[in-house]
């Protein structure tokens, strides 16, 4: 198991160090010369070299990347070229909102996805499994961004039950809180929790052809015994794979569903720097959201360890 | 194994089994299988793939596929109900512990994340045999040395894919045995081994039974395994019992065309003109495909007209065949 560890950890060691210089590259190519754009149109060609060298700018790329990429690992992203702020303050603000935000969308989706797969699985041959199955089809259908607007419209203008925007600290008021995450996590989760109830399904299905459940049946446990006590960790293997792709998708759709509520997460930063041609907060922002996933891959791998004994003794 | 099977209600035989039939929709799979097994009693049942005889265990588990159903009657000693028509509740009571099975494919039957020991303790602790975990886990240790594992304690802490097929096997029969079963149904538990652990295995499950008394359905298709584990015999073709006897009666002057066929074609000292080992002419049917009268006319070199009717049992229950031309009678 250790060796495994080790071997799992070099790779998120070293995809992170390749996916910094891919974000860094990336940026560095893309046309657009912070100076040129802090100054506008009508700037002397003396002045946004003054700016350059203000900006740092002027110097080798290589330069510019080991300057950047060396503060990472303090929280140092630089100081924005629009804003005169230091960027890394604002992302890990930014970022409470966002991780929040994709824990309860992800917990939303193992609520819905994990009994109705499950259901769906055991009453494959009746009508009502066959109508779970066509709910969660509808469900994959749908975008976050609509779920959300839906959401709203029910919820917080018919209903009036619910806040349709907007974020409180959780420090200030927990109740708060929790009711102006509610929407965006469920908007989030319930579209997500449609498609893992697919995956969910046929993991259970699978697991019920086994030899093994038959012998749990076999030694006296009913079906639903047999299938929570010997099916469940067996399932849950390939749920699992299926989740760590998942959380990178949830990442990507917080960014929208940040937006339909007002958010102030990592995503409306993201949106915010693109708007102002914050490079380097668009930068900074980008290269979190890629650490965050890879480190979701890297803990679906030790999962896997936890899950499967086979692993643990091979490689 | 301090655990005494009932004997308040020691007598009668074991398992009773009348008019057996399984359908999948108007298609008959099995029919008319009836049998008894009488205490510490081993009979073996045979017949090519496809002839019902796993399909006949699994309805005596209640364990059928989905979509099948099993007809007639069933009646276990020491379980008040007909097993057919037994609530599911009450027939998991009875599995594991008066009637258990080992399986014929033993690399797939064991949960592969769960640790040796903690499946075999599972079934004593599910049936109250044992009073605690300490003391199931220990019982199991115990359990994985009676089927003669080395190092049962490492054993215990292991999981399935740490052991060899066989080693597994021994695994699904320490957990069959767990809680002396009255009945012990053996699917062909050699089948998928190497044939030098195939012996060993045998003399264990008989070794074994004997010392508990526990009666044996042991279902093969290897008629050596049934002379050397089996004192009766059930031969099974078309979802139909077609002959039964003592083995050796059996196996020396079989009755039924089909008997007669097995065992020619389990002689390998016998060949052909052209040097090829005898064959029963012909492909057994898929289920539901077998021809109506007599199940075996259709490959069976004595068949006549009068096969179309279904042959009557001749003989007593426990004692005969069902054949319009038998062995031995001339036309």
């Amino acid at each position: 198991m250790g060796l495994y560890l080790l071997v799992r950890a070099a790779v998120l060691v070293v995809s992170t160090a390749v996916a910094s210089v891919v974000v860094f590259a990336v940026m560095a190519v893309l046309p657009g010369d912070p100076a040129e754009v802090a100054l506008g149109v009508n700037a002397t060609p003396e002045a946004v070299a003054a700016k350059r060298a203000e900006f740092g700018t002027d110097r080798p790329l290589v330069t510019q990347f080991l300057d950047w990429v060396s503060g990472l690992p303090t929280g140092d992203f630089g100081v924005s070229y629009v804003t005169s702020d230091h960027i890394g303050p604002q992302i890990v603000d930014r970022l409470g909102v966002t991780l929040w935000l994709v824990l309860f969308g992800m917990l939303t989706a193992l609520v819905v996805a994990v009994p109705l797969g499950t259901a769906a699985a055991v009453r494959h041959r009746s009508v009502g499994g066959l109508l779970l199955s066509g709910l969660s089809q509808v469900g994959v259908a749908v975008p976050a961004f609509l779920a959300g607007i839906l959401l709203v419209f029910l919820f917080a203008v018919t209903l009036r039950v619910l806040p349709s925007g907007g974020y409180t600290p959780l420090g200030e008021d927990p109740g708060a809180w929790f009711q102006q995450l509610l929407l965006p996590s469920l908007s989030l989760g319930l579209v997500q929790g449609a498609v893992l109830s697919r995956y969910v399904r046929s993991a259970v299905l699978d697991v019920m052809r086994e030899d093994y459940i038959r012998t749990a049946r076999a030694k006296g446990l009913g079906l639903y015994r047999a299938l929570w006590r010997h099916g469940a960790r067996n399932a849950a293997i390939p749920v699992v794979t299926v989740l760590g792709l998942q959380l990178a998708t949830l990442l990507i759709g917080a960014v929208v569903v940040e937006r339909v509520f007002t958010l102030p997460g990592l995503g409306s930063l993201l949106l915010d720097g693109v708007a102002n041609r914050d490079l380097l907060l668009v930068q900074g922002t980008v290269m979190v959201l890629v650490v965050a996933v890879l480190a979701v891959n890297f803990l679906v791998d030790v999962l896997y360890a936890v899950l499967d004994p086979r692993l643990r003794g091979a490689r | 194994m301090t655990h005494v099977p009932d004997t308040a209600v020691a007598t009668g035989p074991v398992l009773t089994v009348d008019d057996l039939g399984v359908q999948v929709g108007p298609v008959n799979l099995v029919q008319g299988v009836g049998f008894t097994i009488g205490s510490g009693e081993r009979l073996g049942l045979i017949g090519e793939s496809g002839s019902g005889k796993s399909l006949t265990a699994l309805a005596l588990m209640g364990l059928l596929p989905e979509g099948l159903r099993a007809s007639g009657s069933i009646r276990l000693r020491g379980v008040p109900d007909d097993l057919l028509g037994t609530g599911e509740r009450r027939l998991a009571k009875v599995r594991g512990r008066t009637v258990s099975m080992v399986f014929q494919e033993p690399m797939t039957a064991l949960n592969p994340v769960m640790r040796v020991g903690d499946q075999v303790a599972e079934v004593m602790l599910l049936h109250g045999t044992r009073n605690s975990r300490a003391e199931a886990a220990a019982a199991a240790v115990d359990l994985l040395d009676r089927v003669r594992l080395p190092d049962p304690r490492a054993m215990a802490r292991a999981f399935p894919h740490q052991l060899s097929g066989g080693q597994r096997q021994r695994v699904m029969l320490a957990i069959a045995l767990a809680n002396d079963p009255a009945l012990l149904i053996c699917d062909e538990p050699t089948t998928a081994l190497d044939v030098t652990v195939q012996a060993q295995m045998l003399d264990l499950i008989g070794e074994l039974a004997a010392e508990r008394n526990t009666a044996l359905l042991f279902i093969t298709h290897d008629l050596a395994v049934v002379a050397t584990v089996c004192q009766r015999v059930l031969v099974m073709y078309g979802g139909r019992v077609v002959e039964t006897g003592d083995v050796y009666d059996v196996f020396t002057t079989p009755r039924h065309r089909y008997t007669e066929g097995l065992i020619a074609a389990s002689d390998l000292s016998v060949v052909d003109g052209r040097g090829r080992l005898r064959t029963i002419p012909g492909a057994v049917p898929n289920g539901g495909e077998f021809p109506d009268g007599c199940v075996f006319r259709t490959r069976c070199p004595a068949a006549t007209t009068r096969c179309e009717r279904t042959p009557e049992w001749s003989g007593p229950p426990g004692h005969g065949f069902a054949c319009w031309h038998p062995v031995g009678e001339d036309r």
